[in-house]
This record gives structure tokens, sequence and C-alpha cells, in this order.
């Protein structure tokens, strides 16, 4: 099997499930017990924490959450609802994963003004971009550090910068879901998410940086400050923490991946790069024009190759992600994703190759007029 | 106190010499419906089936089983009683309370078939209602539209009250017709189309073309669950799963692209043929509805019927779209069949189809290649899969 999708999740790497075994068999108090049981629990929380800190070199809080979804959830609706006195307007962008894109359209019912940014009208200077329109009533501006359709990175701390001189009591949102333990993450709020990093489903946190509010999404026992309530799930906070540990720090593996990847595909006919050139390397999204994504991803899985078609969570849904990056429709049509993980190897991506070759051969039969001409106008 | 459901036929009450034959194959499909509801005991008279819980059992769910199956005119759950009517006043009337109590206007109807029994009908009628009107003074009669109808039949057996009588789905008993093959294409179309024709007593059982990697396993995991539902209407449901790929392939290669849909279609019907054949089907039943694609204009249903060797049947080739989605949604069919998952029916379509094909040409350009080989081994690959009623899994 080759396992090219992961930035939809990952295979959980042994450290995790093993954190989470032990943990349940030797560690299973609840951190709010008064007796040593509890006590054991919550030491263990307090290290996953401090690793996830160290992690993202930032001090602060560590919520535990469900996962980003409810991260992202819990950020943008906590932040407009506690400083919604402030100001009305909120900045975000065009390419955030539902999970903050549709609390936006929630809160744009509300009465919030949301504003939109397309990386496609600066894509050079996106953050720059961004900043411009912090205006005095902005109360928050979010925005995901690498997007997952495409691998597309903002630079988060000169975002953060940028946008603290352009209003300094600005609340800045990180959707670190794709970015963690492969960039530098830096904002007020940073959301992430355990089974992108070989880690468990099921877990997430929200990083808060101090003296930022939020409001909790839901009420309860006062657990996490009473910010997140509920009974903290220790084993897999405990696997998240041996997750974070485990990823390995040197990354070139994944620029050799992806340039072996680039050269293979320049070499095709008709197919085209859609990661823009400040992408992260282990995220590479392409078009092969004139094969619908869906027909090339399932001829790659009967060789046993699992790439995406863009967003897993989108399944079979049209995403508005190639949209603003000004992709055409053919191309959001016919476009594969591929994400490594540091088991990938360089015979892998040459499998991959010569399979989407075959298929190029195999799907790309009629047709072959109208996909010149299409060709042409990208 | 004794409770039981009376089962009234619909449509078979009418037939002649054969009415026997009807009614052994709905007693048979009511046994197996209930099969996991309790114990009962069957008898049938005077064109009423007698289903009689034999120990615990919830008749409410019962009756929720018996409203889909085909065949039936009306349900009554009734209380049974001596044939005494002091017995049926005095324990019949606390019986209805829970049907009389918010209602406002009732009567009651009489039926004697036991000849036998002292009381007149219209006796029976005054006395039965006037003691309903001692014990719920609230209520008053009205004989023209009442809110609540209490029926008291003295039958052969017993002496039967009610209140609640249900409509039943109507229809013949499912296997009462013969055997079709429902071409499913996951759409909305076809479920309702096997739904309507199981109505008239047909088995249905499904056939339907995967072309990986062109269509993916979610779309034939959709089109399997229709069938599961489907189970619920129309008894066990066998599913034909076809392999396509390879033909659709050859007719991409050598055939003219406007023809595609309509010479995919005939390929479809012509292994349906084959299929049908084997197993001893009567008839195809499709989902198509005049003018609503390309491949159902007038012109093309000629083409495609012209490849069939058996009656096609089109139960919605009338209705409009609105009409179908109502019965989909009755039938929960609805929110599976507009999952968005690529069918093999889209997967090649021409950008501009031939709305008037000529069926000479068509059959010109089909003969560009030789289907057959290919149309035999996607027969010989095809897998059997049969989804029984009541959801007890798949074999």
């Amino acid at each position: 099997m080759i396992y090219l999708d992961n930035a939809a999740t990952t295979k959980p790497c042994e450290q995790a499930i093993k954190a989470a075994a032990d943990t349940a068999r030797n560690c299973f108090g609840n951190v709010s017990s008064l007796h040593k049981l509890g006590i054991e629990s919550e030491k263990l929380m307090n290290s996953a924490s401090k690793t996830l800190l160290n992690k993202l070199s930032c001090k602060g809080t560590i919520y535990f959450t469900s996962g980003a979804t409810e991260s992202n959830n819990l950020a943008v609706r906590g932040v407009a609802d506690a400083y919604k006195r402030r100001g009305n307007r909120i900045v975000t962008t065009a390419m955030e994963h539902p999970s903050v894109a549709r609390v936006m359209d929630a809160l744009e019912k509300q009465g919030f003004e949301i504003v939109r940014l397309s990386p496609k009208d600066a894509i050079d200077n996106f953050e720059q971009y961004i900043a411009d329109n912090v205006t005095k009533d902005t109360i928050l501006v979010s925005c995901m550090a690498v997007n997952n359709e495409n691998g597309f990175r903002v630079d988060t701390e000169k975002l953060y910068r940028l946008v603290k001189s352009a209003n300094n009591d600005t609340v800045v949102h990180i959707d670190g879901v794709q970015g963690f333990c492969k960039v530098k993450l830096m904002g007020d709020l940073i959301s992430i998410s355990a089974h992108k990093i070989h880690g468990l489903k099921g877990i997430g946190a929200l990083y808060c940086a101090d003296k930022i509010r939020f409001s909790p999404l839901v009420y309860g026992g006062g657990q996490q400050k009473n910010l997140r309530p509920g009974t903290e799930p220790v084993e897999l906070i405990a696997s998240f923490e041996a997750a974070v540990k485990a990823y390995p720090t040197d990354l070139s593996h994944y620029g050799a991946l992806n340039r072996r990847l680039r050269e293979r595909l320049g070499r095709m006919e008709d197919v085209y790069i859609n990661s823009p050139d400040n992408s992260v390397d282990n995220i590479l999204s392409f078009s092969v024009l004139g094969v619908r994504s869906e027909i090339m991803l399932h001829s790659l899985e009967e060789h046993d190759i699992f790439v995406s078609s863009g967003s897993a969570c989108s399944k079979g849904k049209i995403s508005s992600v190639p949209d603003s990056f000004g992709l055409s429709a053919d191309r959001a049509d016919s476009t594969i994703r591929v994400s490594f993980s540091m088991e990938t190897t360089e015979d892998d991506i040459d499998r991959l190759a010569d399979e989407i070759e075959n298929g190029i051969a195999r799907f790309r039969r009629t047709k072959s007029k109208s996909r010149a001409k299409k060709g042409n106008d990208i | 106190m004794r409770e039981l459901v009376m089962v009234k036929y619909g449509e078979i009450a009418l037939k002649g010499l054969n009415k026997g034959t009807f009614e052994d194959i709905l007693v048979k499909n009511i046994k197996r419906r209930l099969r996991y509801c309790g114990k009962f005991q069957y008898m049938r008279k005077q064109s009423t089936i007698y289903i009689e819980p034999v120990g615990e059992c919830d008749l409410g769910e019962v009756i929720e089983k018996l409203k889909v199956i085909f065949g039936i005119g009306a349900i009554q759950r009734c209380a049974v009683f001596e044939k005494d009517f002091e017995q049926i006043k005095s324990q019949g009337v606390p019986y209805l309370e829970n049907a009389l109590k918010n209602a406002k206007t009732f009567k009651v109807d009489a039926k004697r078939s036991d000849k036998s029994f002292p009381m007149k009908t219209p006796d029976i009628q005054m006395e039965l209602g006037g003691a309903i009107l001692e014990a719920y003074p609230h209520l008053s009669v009205d004989v023209h539209e009442p809110e609540v109808t209490v029926m008291c039949e003295i039958r052969d057996k017993g002496a039967y009250v009610s209140a609640e009588r249900i409509i039943g789905a109507g229809g013949m008993p499912v296997g009462s017709s013969g055997k079709a093959l429902l071409l499913l294409s996951g759409g909305i179309d076809s479920p309702v189309a096997g739904y309507m024709m199981a109505k008239r007593g047909l088995i249905v059982d499904g056939i339907h073309f995967v072309s990986p990697p062109y269509t993916s396993e979610r779309a034939l995991m959709k089109v399997e669950t229709l069938c599961e539902k489907l189970t619920s209407y129309c008894g066990d449901v066998r599913f034909y799963c076809v392999p396509f790929t390879e033909i659709q392939e050859a007719l991409r290669d050598n055939c003219p692209e406007e023809y595609f849909t309509i010479i995919m279609r005939r390929l479809m019907v012509k292994i349906a043929n084959i299929i049908a054949q084997r197993n001893e089907y009567g008839a195809l039943v499709t989902g198509e509805s005049v003018g609503q694609v390309a491949s159902q204009t007038l012109k093309a249903i000629q083409c495609t019927d012209a490849a069939a060797e058996f009656p096609v049947f089109r139960p919605v080739i009338g209705m409009d779209k609105k009409e179908i989605i109502e019965i989909a949604r009755k039938i929960d069919t609805f929110e599976t069949s507009t999952l968005p998952y690529e069918d093999c029916c889209t997967v090649f379509t021409p950008k501009h189809p031939k709305t008037r094909p000529v069926l000479d040409e068509i059959i010109k350009a089909e003969n560009l290649f030789d289907f057959a080989p290919l149309i035999e081994k996607a027969v010989e690959g095809t897998t059997v899969k049969l989804f029984r009623t009541e959801g007890n899994g798949e074999q």
C-alpha cells in the first residue's frame, strides 16, 4: 500500500498507540478526583500541555478538544462572543476549512461583518493584504497557516506582526492543523489536531495566549477553566503528547519527495501544478487535464495507491478553495492532491508517477482536441 | 381481555376462484414480516385474516409492519369478546377510552354475520351507542361525518370491538404477479418504479452496473442501501451487480460520442435480457419518465425498447419529477438517492447527446464493434446478493 493522503489523516505511530493503551491501563483516574489517581492523571495532562507549548514555542494555555473542528469553532465563535462589544468586523480568507468558514457564515447571519480575502488577489504578499484589511473595529483575524488542499503557506509570524501593528487589539486565530510540527506557528489562538501528525483521531487542542479571552461553546463541570468542560480524555491526551514527541524535526525528506514528483509530472503532457510557489513540501496539488479527479483517484486505488481529489472532508461536494486560488473549472475538476509522510519513499513517488502515466493513457483517449484548447487558457 | 389485529383484503376480495392462491401468498408475506415481532395465531375467515398474539407482543409494532405490506386493504386492532352483549358493553366501552377521550363525535357501525346472535344490527348500534354516550358524556353522535367510528362485528368465532381502522398499503400481495428485474441506477426514479411494481404484486429484484474506476465503491454502497430500503415494501430483494467497465471503454473507443448514452442503455438492457432469461424473470422495470433527460425522449425510448426481449414496465413514465420525489420521500429512498456519487450512466456523458436518435443509425453504430463477447463476460462476472426483509442482514 502506498498511502499518499496524509493531509486527510495519518497512520497512528506506535508511540501514540502505546501511550494511549498504557494510560488506559495504568492511569485511568479522573483529573478532577481528589485522590492520587486523579493527581497522576493531572500530571500527565500537564506534561502534555508543556510538550505542546514547547513544540509551538509559545507561552499560554492549552485547551484539549475533540479535534480541530471543535478548536476552530471554539476560537472563532468564542472570540466573536467575548469581544463583540469592541467591534463588529472579522477578517478571514476564502480558503478556510469548513470548520472556520461555516462558523463565519453563521456569524454573518448574526450581524457580524465578515471579510473573506482570496489568495489569488495577492498571492505574493497575502499577509500584508490581510493586515491592510484590518480596521479599528476588527476584533478577529482568522487564517489557516497551511492550506489543506494545495499546501499554500501563510507566514504566520509575519501575519501576526502586521496585524498587530494595524490594530494591536485584534485577536489573531491561526488554523494550524496542517502546519503543526511542520512550520512555525504564531497567533493568539492556534488550532491543532493529533491525527494529522500520526496521533489518534478524536483529540485536538486550542492554544490560547495569555490575556486573550473567549467564551465556551458548552457548559459543564468546570474542567479546563470552564472554557472546555468535560472529563479530560487522558489516554488521548497522552497519545497526542507521544505523537508530538515522535514527530521528526528534520523535514528535508519532504523537499526531496516534492522535487522528485514535480520533476516526473513536469514530463507529462497537460499536467499542471496547482500548489503555489510558497507551499509546504509535504502537500502537492496538480491537475491531470482531461481526466476527472475521481476517475484518476479510483484508478490509482486499483494499484493500492491512495491519494485525494482535494479535501477529504468534502467527499463529493464542491470546495471553494480552487476558486479562491483562481483555478479554472477544468483544472479544479481534474485536481489530485498528494500528501506525504516521513515514511513515503522516492520509490513510492515513482510508482505513483508511473500509474498516473498509465491512467493518462487509459482515460485520455477521447476529447483530445478540446483538451488542447482548454490547456491554453490557463 | 384478548386483543388481536384484523387484516382486511384489498383487491384480493374481488378475485374469483383463484382467490385462495392470493390469500396464501398474502398470509405467507405477513408471517415473514412479523417473524421477529412475536408468536401469532393466524386464522382466515370471511375475507379477513385474524392475527392473534400468543403471549407478550407489541401490537403497535405489528400494525406498523402491516401498513407497508401490499395486498392489505385495511387493518383493525380490536378486542375480542364472547358473543354476549352484556360482556361487549361492560368491557368494550372501557376498551374504547383511548380512542374516544379526545374525540367530539362518533358513531357505531355494527355487522352481524352470525345471524344466530339474538340482536339485530340496528339494535346493536343503538344499544352500544347509548352505553358509550353514558360513559363518555362529552361525545355526541354524528352518523354522517363522525371523528371516530366504533366497529362492532359479530362473527362466527366471537364479537369484535374496535375504534382504530387504518388504511392499508393496497395493491396486490408481492409474489402474486411474477418476478421482474428492476434497473437500479441509484437515482431517485428507479426505486420509486420498483416500489410501484411491487404494489402490483411483482417480486422486484435489482440489477445495477458498476464501472470502477470510473464509479466509486460508495456509489455501489448507495445502491445497496436503496435495495435494503426497498425490502420493507418489496420483501426480499435479490441484487445483481454487473461489471460494466470494459463495455463502457469499448463503447468509448469504438462508437460515435453522441450515441454513447443510447447504446450504453441498449447494452444494459441486453445484459438484463440474459439475466432475466436465466433467472426466469418476466419483465424489466425502469424509472424512465418521458422527456426527463436526453435518453428518455420518445425516440430514445424506442431505441432502448427495441433491445428488450421482455416487456419493459415504466411505472413513472407519466409522472413529474415532483410527484416522483414525493413517493421517494414516502418510501424513504430520497435522501439516499441524492447522495452525490457518480454512477455509470454519467461516466461518458456526451456534450451533445442525440435527443432524436434513429434506430437504424444506432444499430449501425452499435455494430461497429462486436459487444457480444464482452456482454457474455459481464454476465459471467455478475455477482448476486440477497437483501432480506426485516433488515436481518444480507447474504
